[in-house]
């Protein structure tokens, strides 16, 4: 299986602050990879190297070509980002949130909304709701629901289980499930929470300070006591 | 410290001795320019003080020139209770009034931020010239007042070119070291604690508002000391002396040489001159290049490349044209103010 | 101060001439609030791009165009000079503070009055609007052919652009790209060019009102400057970041200037322009978000 998406010898800057050194990656068709990782090892950064939300170096390959750094290659070439955050337009309806998620797309996205409707039924309840309103877990779904308007290849998530009740989580990560079945997404997921990401993630990456540390098939991380202890704290 | 405060000590010197030995060494309406280009200097020495020190924008400062330029008018012709006051005494008293209307806006100033600011003070810069033409019969309308023709006073030994040339560098120069003592001082450290950072300045217990009005009186007292030397050297006064884009010239000047450079305050003072009083002569110059063919009766030329080059300079160099020549040259450009 | 003699009839004139008038402030007003939204700044150089496209019009109507055949040229070439404008000019500063922004717009706004100058000449000359100036009776009261024409042709723009806004996918990007930068561009949104699209319409914005008020105030250079802050106090009445705030804004201080320009004798025609500033001082110290805002002011 050639990889959906490499990332070779990234490196990534804010300013005069290099925060990734040399990052290696990859993510297969339909896996859920997970980036784990302390506070500011680099696993947002690395997120937003692939979108090209953030000065880098190295190459970000993806379908087979190098991505260029724009911001908006990304998204056109099938690459949808969930930011920290959520990222959602607070002042505009859900709806409009939806449709912006489609904004790559021409046409009729009737069929796109639909699903994204049936995987979050809330959603089509608040259609014409201004999206700010909305709770911090239906956000998280807005967020999702508006990267899978685009019909994405890869979805790129950070921190999807911030700030919500573990049900909520559960619904989220649930939905991500489903998509890998049911459209073959592949997802890649930086994670605070390293026991729920394992639990989901085919792989995972650990990061500290720009580099990565460790890797591998999640059940060999679970398993493997002293990388639990040092990076996965727990 | 000590050095730095001999060489600008010195500096000052240099200057004094240099206002006082032109005269001699050019002609006669070359110090009249000259006493042109110090009105327009005053004017942003001021500016540069509000902008500079207190970081509150005004894009209004033609008007202050204006309220100094009519005060000079009405007290020299309409006299107080029939006295005519000679021209040369109402400078102080149009600094005054001019200082007065700087306090009136700066008060309500305060609370609003530098683009709002900038919205009020352009207003003022347009809409001032309603003023004479409502209060008509005390300002003259549109057809202004006429002064007395520029003289000198006391039967002084010098031309009146001369005259208005020493007396304008003359209160120039006082006003510099004003400004300077004033900028040095308490005054001056506490407002660059302002611009640099309001609200490190505010918790430690500095009295934003007072410093921040007082800026603004002060740079409009020094506009309508510019304005009155102005109307007396012209000898007359309208709604059209000041016009809007005077103001503009103002803020532009002081954003290409930099509010902190006297050679940028300098170099932008003749600027304005240019602009102000000169087109038409700087066009029929265009003119004469090759290949360019200019209607001197359309004398829009030098605004076009004076717009120009701001954009230019703001794009490339935030810092302005002073700043930049200051990272070039360094300790070797006559620095107005020190840095603390 | 006095009030002037008054007739139900005479005040529905006044009402109607206000109207127009702020038919015009509220097109340069809604001109203003697009580029506030999208550049955060506040173009001082708007009055000029709009007198420097009705010139152009001037030209071609004085090459053979009739007015409606050389308008829609000028709202394209609008279009593109202000897409120019910002791509050019603003770009490279659209990270720096405010007040550069606010220089450069200055700078623009210099430029573009001594080329006015330079390629057209100072004086005023008169303009040949599409509209007749002839009066007709509209319920008793005499309006004319014009003020009618100039609040239809601007309520026509509006509507259209609030059309393109709420219901094209290329306004919600526009919208979006105002909103939130970030999260605009990781939906493919390319916020540049909706940025420069955005002073586009402004510009074009601005290009209507300018042809609308040429056959009443003479084209000249220095034709919209007063326009302008009529307009500045009409966008921030409204609210800076409020379009509709800006038709309304325009609307409401068209008719009340007009008013009190008619019936307080102290202010009559000369101080129409002081009272229009001190209305915005009023606002900016009351309710510094205006009618329909919602950005805080930030106090100094």
């Amino acid at each position: 299986m050639t990889a959906l998406l490499q990332l070779r010898d990234v490196e990534a800057r804010y300013g005069a602050v290099k925060v990734l050194h040399g990052i290696a990656l990859e993510v297969g068709t339909g896996e859920l990879v997970a980036v784990l990782g302390a506070n500011g090892a680099g696993k947002t950064t690395t997120l937003r190297a692939v979108s090209g939300t953030v000065r880098r170096t190295g190459d970000v390959i993806f379908d087979g070509h190098k991505l260029p750094r724009r911001p908006d290659a990304a998204a056109r070439a099938g690459i949808a980002h969930v930011p920290e955050g959520r990222g959602t337009f607070s002042e505009l309806s859900v709806w409009e949130n939806l449709r912006l998620g489609a904004y790559t797309r021409r046409g009729s996205v009737k069929d796109e909304a639909r699903r994204v409707f049936d995987y979050f039924p809330r959603l089509e309840e608040r259609k014409g709701q201004q999206a700010g309103t909305l709770s911090g877990g239906e956000q998280q779904m807005l967020a999702l629901g508006r990267a899978m308007m685009a019909r994405p290849r890869l979805v790129l998530l950070d921190e999807p289980s911030l700030g919500l009740a573990p049900m909520l989580v559960k619904e989220i990560f649930d939905a991500l499930d489903r998509m890998k079945r049911e459209d073959g997404t592949a997802v890649l997921v930086v994670e605070q929470n390293a026991n729920l990401a394992l639990a989901h993630a085919v792989r995972a990456y650990v990061l500290e300070v720009g580099h990565v540390v460790v890797s591998g098939a999640s059940e060999r991380l679970r398993a493997n006591e002293s990388v639990r202890r040092s990076y996965l704290g727990y | 410290m000590k050095l730095k405060l001999s060489l600008e000590v010195l500096g000052l010197l240099c200057l004094a001795a240099l206002i006082a030995v032109m005269p001699r060494l050019v002609s006669s309406f070359t110090a009249y320019e000259m006493a042109t280009v110090g009105m327009y200097f005053i004017a942003l020495l001021g500016l540069s003080i509000l902008t500079g020190y207190s970081g509150q924008i005004s894009l209004g400062h033609g008007a202050f020139m204006a309220i100094g330029g009519y005060t000079t008018a009405v007290l020299s012709v309409n006299g107080v209770y029939g006295h005519h006051i000679r021209d040369l005494w109402t400078i102080p008293i149009a600094g005054v009034v001019a200082g007065a209307a700087g306090l009136l806006v700066g008060i309500p100033a305060l609370r609003l931020s530098g683009l709002y600011l900038a919205l009020i003070t352009f207003g003022i810069a347009v809409s001032f010239r309603q003023i004479p033409l409502k209060f008509d019969h005390f300002l003259g309308g549109t057809s202004g007042k006429v002064l007395s023709l520029l003289t000198t006073p006391f039967g002084l030994p010098t031309t009146p070119n001369n005259w208005i040339y020493y007396l304008t560098w003359g209160i120039a120069f006082v006003l510099l070291v004003i400004a300077w003592l004033f900028v040095r001082g308490k005054p001056g450290r506490t407002l660059k604690a302002i611009r640099d950072s309001e609200i490190a300045a505010a918790s430690s217990g500095i009295s934003l508002a007072r410093y921040k009005t007082l800026a603004f009186a002060m740079s409009a007292f020094y506009a309508g000391v510019a304005g009155s030397l102005y109307a007396i050297a012209r000898g007359f006064m309208n709604p059209d002396v000041f016009p809007i884009v005077l103001s503009v010239y103002l803020v532009a000047a002081l954003a290409l040489g930099g509010v902190d450079s006297f050679v940028g305050l300098i170099v932008g003072a003749s600027a304005i001159y240019v602009l102000v009083n000169r087109t038409a002569d700087v066009t029929r110059w265009i003119d004469h290049l090759p290949g360019v063919n200019l209607n001197p009766q359309r004398p829009g030329m030098p605004d076009v490349i004076f717009g120009a080059v701001l954009i230019l300079v703001l794009i490339v160099l935030p810092t302005g044209v002073g700043g930049a020549l200051r990272r070039l040259f360094g300790p070797l450009t006559t620095r107005l103010y020190s840095k603390s | 101060m006095y009030v002037a003699a008054f007739t139900w009839t005479e005040f529905a004139q006044q009402i109607a001439a206000g109207i127009r008038q702020g038919a015009v402030f509220a097109g340069l007003a809604l001109a203003l609030v697009i580029v506030y939204r999208s550049t955060r700044a506040i173009n001082f150089a708007q009055g000029e791009m709009a007198t420097f496209t009705t010139f152009i019009c001037w030209s071609l109507m004085n090459n053979g165009l009739s007015f409606w055949e050389a308008f829609p040229i000028v709202l394209v070439l609008a279009f593109a000079g202000g897409v120019a404008i910002e791509r050019t000019i603003i770009r490279p500063v659209e990270n720096a503070p405010v007040i550069t922004i606010v220089i450069v717009t200055l700078g623009l706004a210099l430029l573009l009055n001594g080329l006015m100058s330079v390629i057209w000449g100072g004086g005023n000359r008169p303009f040949n609007g599409p509209f007749s100036t002839r009066t007709i009776d509209v319920g008793g009261v005499p309006v004319s052919v014009q003020d009618i024409g100039i609040v239809a042709v601007s309520f026509v723009l509006v509507a259209l652009l609030a059309v393109f806004f709420r219901f094209t996918k290329l306004g919600l990007g526009l919208r979006a790209a105002a909103l939130n930068r970030d999260s605009s561009e990781l939906v493919g949104v390319r916020v540049g060019w909706m940025l420069a699209f955005g002073w586009g319409l402004a510009a074009v914005l601005g290009a209507v009102a300018g042809m609308m008020v040429a056959p009443i105030l003479f084209l000249d250079p220095n034709m919209m400057q007063t326009i302008l802050l009529y307009a500045f106090a009409a966008a921030v009445l409204g609210g800076l970041d409020s379009p509709v705030g800006a038709v309304v804004g325009g609307l409401l201080l068209g008719v009340a200037i007009t008013l009190l320009g008619r019936y307080v004798g102290f202010i009559g025609d000369t101080l129409k322009l002081p009272t229009a500033l001190l209305l915005i001082l009023l606002v900016l110290l009351v309710k510094p978000n205006g009618l329909f805002g919602r950005v805080a002011v930030r106090r100094v």
